[in-house]
């Protein structure tokens, strides 16, 4: 490290980060040349408050994981609950739920393009784009009765059927984003002062990306053809026809070019689901309220990566474990390093692009070194050499 | 009898009150047309659509508990505000309200002026510098580094309607179209006029210049740690800058026409409001920009382009000198 460098402690509390988190950062001048991160400040909880509920009530509370992508999460859950239970869920529930799944990556994703614009400065742009995204959180309200939880989903199915009015009034709102997402794409890739700020800051290249196991937009920026929607497909995805949007930028660019982008092919598979949208029951009538013993992952393709769920079942009417990785998780190494090297100025819009959300992904860590109780702390290289020797010892499999 | 006039003068008009009163309406205006612009509405509740708002505002800051940091220098932490704050009054006492002159304008006063724009920035600068935080040390150094990128191309525009009325008296420069009959200069000047718009955005810390006190950045810059009175006294000290810098542009490129006291002031106040539109549309429609790509921008393009708006302004008067 230089002889001159000064630590920047920017959080847990700062106007950029929405949530708390903290970075410190290693600056030289203007230039950071080390960057750390530290969460845990906003954990609550919900995967043990789990295992205390019962399978409906965990879909209410694991809505509440994430304010904008309330869907992913139960989606992602009852898909795992829905395959355990082997329940085969009505085509028309699939569409409704796959409608509301790209409404949300609508309005999530004009959210982060105003928060985008709001941390480069550029406040008018920032204004435009929310004032837009009111209109796909009316359609949703429309749709579910909520704007923010919507509480659509639920295990076999989804809770709501579509009108036909409804489904005309949504079609003709579709015109108005479509004519005003061109206007903010022109602005988000050409107007100069705004390009400045966020062309070639935080790079992450391909290689750096697979090593740091980057999700969603954010990895799609960087050149890896990723996609859960198409790659593993669920609900309603294998009906669609769509493309997966990335690009060669490696940086905010290339997140801002994938994101709009994105919007554009969600409006189209809005308008597929809606022309296609199969008649019939919308959930499965009868589901029965203790689940077999078993386990299931589930992963779905959130506005902001891929979003995993475990959920293990022992027959009861309550789970034995949820296992929640948001895609926020992923990316937020990936996201503290590529600032490496920028400067200060960078920090808010380069931590900005990967659209963190803490509270998801936050996580506690108990270290339990009592040793009269015989525990103590493995290191990774420990575990690993004993996985090595039980597998040799056990099952006679030389690694 | 003097005594009392220069008073008024210096409390009441054009000074103290009336610069007070005026550039909280223009923050307003500007406030007002930056919300519309952005499909907002902006300032409503105080007064008629919101008049008072920045009134109500910086009252509220006088009336906040007032905090000095246990590790800031207290007593350039307490001066800095009113050192600002006095400069800018000064500065707008040299302003041609006067039926386009000023009271006690002389030969030279627009160097005065000039000087007089400069100390806030400096001010600024201590005052963060003097606060002792991360964030305010950040801020400061960038208002110096903004400083060294603005303060020249500004000078330079500024000299340009000075030299083609060959006068360094700002009441002489702004009637020189009038008085001379040529209302051709204007247009001749417009790119000097650019240039002192976008440095006086530059000067005035706002976007896209606002580097040092950006807020998702560096929180409130050098005013970081600053609250209460002090912070009431930067807020207006920022208001009346606001003023002054535009009626100063507007006065030396948009000339003017006599006609007494009272239409000469009015003219000054349209002129002023029609410069402070003109920063809020420039503010309204650009991002943030780097205090790196400020200091480019500036030596870049702002810089060249004074220089050869006063090539073209000395050939004109060569020209003129020879025909």
């Amino acid at each position: 490290m230089g002889e001159k460098t000064i630590r920047i402690p920017i959080g847990p509390q700062h106007p950029f980060l929405k949530e708390p988190a903290k970075f410190d950062f290693d600056i030289s001048g203007e230039e950071i040349i080390g960057a750390r991160m530290r969460i845990g400040y906003n954990h609550r909880g919900m995967e043990k408050a789990c295992e205390e509920r019962n399978y409906y009530q965990c879909l209410y509370l694991l809505e509440r994981i994430c304010g904008i992508c309330s869907h992913s999460h139960t989606t992602c859950y009852v898909q795992a609950v829905e395959d355990i239970l082997k329940l085969e869920v009505p085509k028309r529930g699939l569409y409704l739920r796959t409608l509301v799944c790209e409404l949300e990556r609508l309005h999530s994703h004009f959210l982060w393009l105003g928060v985008a614009a709001h941390e480069v400065g550029f406040d008018t742009l920032f204004m435009y784009v929310w004032r837009d995204r009111e209109v796909v959180m009316e359609i949703l309200e429309e749709i579910s009765g909520n704007r923010v939880n919507y509480a659509i989903n639920t295990i076999g199915g989804v809770r709501r059927d579509l009108t036909e009015e409804q489904r005309k009034k949504i079609l003709g709102s579709l015109d108005l984003l479509k004519k005003r997402l061109d206007y903010y794409t022109h602005i988000g890739t050409h107007e100069p002062s705004f390009l400045a700020r966020i062309q070639g800051v935080g790079k992450m290249s391909k290689e750096r990306a697979i090593q740091m196991c980057a999700v969603g937009p954010f990895a799609r920026a960087s050149g890896l053809d990723v996609d859960v929607r198409r790659d593993d497909q669920y609900a309603a995805y294998g009906d669609l026809d769509f493309k997966v949007i990335t690009s060669d930028q490696c940086d905010v660019l290339g997140r801002v070019i994938v994101r709009v982008l994105e919007i554009a092919e969600s409006l189209k598979m809005i308008q597929q689901l809606l022309t296609k949208l199969p008649e019939g029951d919308i959930a499965v009538k009868k589901v029965p309220r203790r689940v077999p013993a078993g386990f299931s992952i589930s992963r779905y393709e959130a506005p902001r990566g891929e979003d995993v769920h475990y959920v293990r079942s022992n027959g009861t009417e309550k789970p034995e474990r949820v296992k929640v990785r948001a895609p926020t998780m992923a990316n937020l190494e990936a996201a503290t390093e590529s600032i490496v090297g920028s400067f200060i100025a960078d920090i808010p819009i380069a931590i900005a692009s990967i659209d963190p959300c803490f509270s998801c992904t936050d996580r506690t860590a108990v270290v339990l070194n009592d040793k009269k109780k015989g525990m103590r702390i493995t290191t990774w290289e420990e575990l690993r050499r004993y996985g090595v020797d039980w597998y040799r010892k056990n099952k006679g499999i030389h690694f | 009898m003097d005594a009392i006039k220069v008073l008024i003068y210096i409390a009441i008009f054009p000074g103290f009150l009336f610069q007070s009163v005026f550039s909280t309406y223009l923050e307003w205006l500007d406030r007002k047309l930056y919300a519309r612009m952005q499909n907002r509405l902006g300032p409503l509740y105080t007064g008629w659509n919101g008049i008072l708002q920045p009134v109500a505002d910086i009252l509220k800051l006088f009336a906040k508990e007032d905090i000095v940091p246990a590790s800031a220098d207290k007593f350039m932490f307490n001066l800095m505000p009113v050192l600002s704050l006095a400069s800018v009054f000064a500065a707008g006492l040299y302003l041609p309200i006067w039926h386009l002159t000023s009271y006690n304008s002389f030969e030279g006063d627009l160097i005065v002026v000039a000087y007089l724009l400069a100390i806030p920035s400096f001010a600024l600068f201590l005052a963060g510098w003097f606060s002792v935080s991360p964030f305010s040390l950040i801020g400061a150094t960038r208002v110096l580094t903004q400083l060294f990128a603005y303060e020249v191309p500004f000078f330079l525009a500024l000299l340009t309607p000075a030299v083609m009325a060959g006068s360094w008296k700002i009441a002489t420069i702004s009637s020189y179209p009038w008085t001379s009959g040529s209302w051709w200069v204007i247009p001749v000047q417009l790119i000097a006029f650019g240039v002192a718009l976008l440095t006086l955005q530059a000067k005035l810390e706002r976007v896209p210049f606002d580097s040092p006190e950006a807020e998702t950045e560096v929180v409130g810059g050098p005013l970081t740690e600053y609250s209460g009175k002090k912070l009431g006294m930067f807020r207006l000290q920022k208001d009346i800058l606001l003023f002054v810098g535009s009626a100063l542009v507007a006065a030396l490129f948009l000339g003017g026409f006599g006609g007494g006291i009272i239409l000469g002031c009015i003219q000054l106040v349209l002129k002023t409001i029609f410069v402070v539109i003109l920063l809020s549309v420039v503010r309204a429609a650009c991002a943030r920009i780097r205090i790196d790509q400020i200091v480019t921008f500036s030596w870049k393009y702002l810089a060249p382009a004074s220089l050869v708006q006063l090539l073209i302004v000395l050939l004109i008067k060569g020209w003129k000198g020879v025909a």
